[in-house]
């Protein structure tokens, strides 16, 4: 059996903000259509690892980075390489479920084909409905495209940013704690969602939640002080760690 | 238990007469309140008696008759002063609005703190200061007062408002939103432009009315800019005549029937103003955040 190649390749990435250092040395590498789980005690680094793939951490004054970041054979930290090719091909979603203001529903979900100059209404149309089905919203918001997006429950704005995401059709999707701020019932929905999704992308996803992690990820890094400490199948990682480190913050004695 | 005892003779002592301390605070703070309405209402109450007689069709319909007769109305002010707002706003807003999105989004370090402070001094400079200024730029240069001198003095009085609105507006929309835009592949100026300024909308509008309403009421910008005739339009290289110059003019004149105008002129001001700002208000209330968790 043939496995497939790394989609997207991190070799010796390291980040600042300012003077502090708040990623070592990181490498690892996500294979097409899996859920990766980033695991660790908060300040350890998982969120701002997620956002030096999309190069969204330089956005920040004074922050910088630097290492290898390989997506499809391009190195997105590489001389010349615009930012915002790059965000186009690696969707984000943040904690704090954020839809655009006095956008409606089905302008939200348009925004980034929009403004990148589609145009044709049938083209955004359709793709629309269908961002909307894959983040499992369109049931609930057919009948009220035009209302605000601002006008939906926690979890609906949620899943409406994964189908303003969606919408660019971006082969990695990056979920920075997408369920911190939400009802377990919309946890679930959410949940059942990134298995469901990995079919069309690839997904790397930071987790507070231990059993979050174990139910919807096929690996798991555990980062540690800007470390990875450990990187491996989440099957093995949850119930054989290798290193100490892991096996303690897993088994809840310390982070 | 001593200690405690003296505490609590202490306190209720103090009670009493903190009490009456409170009573009499606001008194004072009603009084000043009510005074402040009663200013208004007195303010209104007056122009209104004594602008109303003298409004007809004519009013608004004819321009000023020769001295000494009497008639005629104040249509080509009304029409300048239109012309005045719109020349000034199609100039000042696109203006501050671009200087307001500077100082929120880029405006950072020793230029940005810079611009801030300009702006903020340009906030209080005298608008009479404003229409030297232009006179100097604009009316000597061209040999002539002009509309366009006069919407310039306008439009600079506008930019800071403008700006500063726009600013602290801008300020208001989450880091998180302009990130979700990046995220989305977004150059940054269209993240700011198409998102951000968007869903401030509401809020600079409500800005933009108000710098209105501030400039229509402007005299001595236009004194030496504008000018002022006794026409209709003719160009906008040419003097055009505004409402309030206009009512300053009548307002000096010797002749009852020109006092009587100047009563009726600053009635139309007046309401004009007042109808901006409860339009605003009213229709353009910052919606309540339709969030419901």
């Amino acid at each position: 059996m043939n496995e497939p190649r790394d989609l997207l390749t991190v070799e010796n990435l390291n980040a600042w903000f300012g003077q502090t250092q708040a990623l070592k040395a990181i490498s690892l590498s996500v294979k097409p259509n899996t859920v990766t789980a980033l695991i660790g005690p908060s300040g350890c680094g998982k969120s701002t690892f997620v956002r030096c793939l999309n190069r969204l951490h330089e956005e920040v004054p004074g922050a910088t980075a630097k290492g290898n970041v390989v997506l499809e054979g391009m190195d997105i930290y590489g001389p010349g390489v615009d930012p915002v090719m790059i965000r186009r091909k690696i969707g984000m979603v943040f904690q704090k479920a954020n839809p655009f203001p006095a956008l409606s529903i089905f302008d939200n979900v348009a925004a980034g084909l929009r403004l990148a100059g589609v145009r044709r209404r049938t083209i955004l149309k359709e793709i629309v409905e269908r961002s909307l089905m894959h983040a499992a919203l369109w049931d609930e918001v057919k009948d009220k495209l035009s209302h605000p997006g601002t006008s939906l429950s926690g979890g609906q704005q949620q899943r409406l940013c994964i189908a303003r995401a969606l919408a660019v059709q971006p082969p990695v999707l990056l979920m920075d704690e997408p369920t911190s701020a939400l009802d377990p019932i919309s946890t679930a929905k959410i949940e059942e969602l990134i298995t469901e999704l990995k079919k069309e992308t690839t997904i790397v996803i930071v987790t507070h939640n231990l059993q979050q992690a174990a139910r919807i990820s096929d690996k798991t890094a555990f980062f540690l002080m800007g470390e990875v400490v450990e990187f491996g199948e989440t099957s093995v990682l949850f119930t054989v760690p290798k290193e100490k480190r892991t096996e303690r913050y897993i088994t809840g004695k310390f982070g | 238990m001593t200690t405690s005892s003296n505490l609590n003779s202490l306190l209720s002592s103090g009670f009493r007469k903190r009490k009456l301390i409170n009573i009499f605070f606001i008194f004072c703070i009603g009084l000043a309140a009510g005074v402040a309405l009663l200013a208004l209402f007195y303010v209104f109450g007056y122009v209104l008696s004594q602008g109303f007689p003298s409004l007809n069709w004519a009013f608004f319909t004819q321009i000023p008759r020769p001295v000494g007769e009497t008639g005629g109305g104040m249509g080509n002010a009304l029409a300048g002063t239109a012309i005045l707002i719109l020349l000034s706003t199609g100039v000042g807003v696109p203006w501050g609005i671009f200087t307001g999105v500077y100082l929120s989004e880029y405006g950072r370090g020793k230029l940005g703190r810079l611009v801030r402070f300009s702006t903020d001094l340009l906030t209080s400079v005298p608008s009479i200061i404003m229409g030297l200024f232009v006179y100097v730029l604009l009316v000597i240069p061209m040999r002539r007062f002009s509309a366009i001198a006069g919407a310039l003095a306008l439009a600079f009085i506008m930019v800071p408002i403008v700006a500063r609105t726009t600013e602290e507006l801008l300020r208001l929309v989450p880091v998180h939103i302009r990130e979700a835009g990046l995220a989305l592949g977004l150059p940054r100026w269209k993240v700011i432009l198409w998102i951000v300024l968007r869903g401030s909308l509401g809020g600079i509008t409500t800005g933009i009315m108000l710098a209105v309403a501030r400039v229509a009421g402007e005299t001595a910008p236009l004194l030496f800019t504008a000018l002022g005739n006794n026409y209709w339009h003719q160009s906008l290289d040419q003097p055009i005549s505004s409402l309030p110059v206009q009512i300053y003019n009548y307002a000096i004149s010797p002749f009852e029937d020109l006092h009587r105008q100047a009563w009726a002129g600053a009635l139309v001001l007046i309401l004009f103003v007042f109808a901006i700002n409860i339009t605003t208000r009213l229709v353009l209330r910052p919606a309540p955040t339709a969030g419901r968790d």
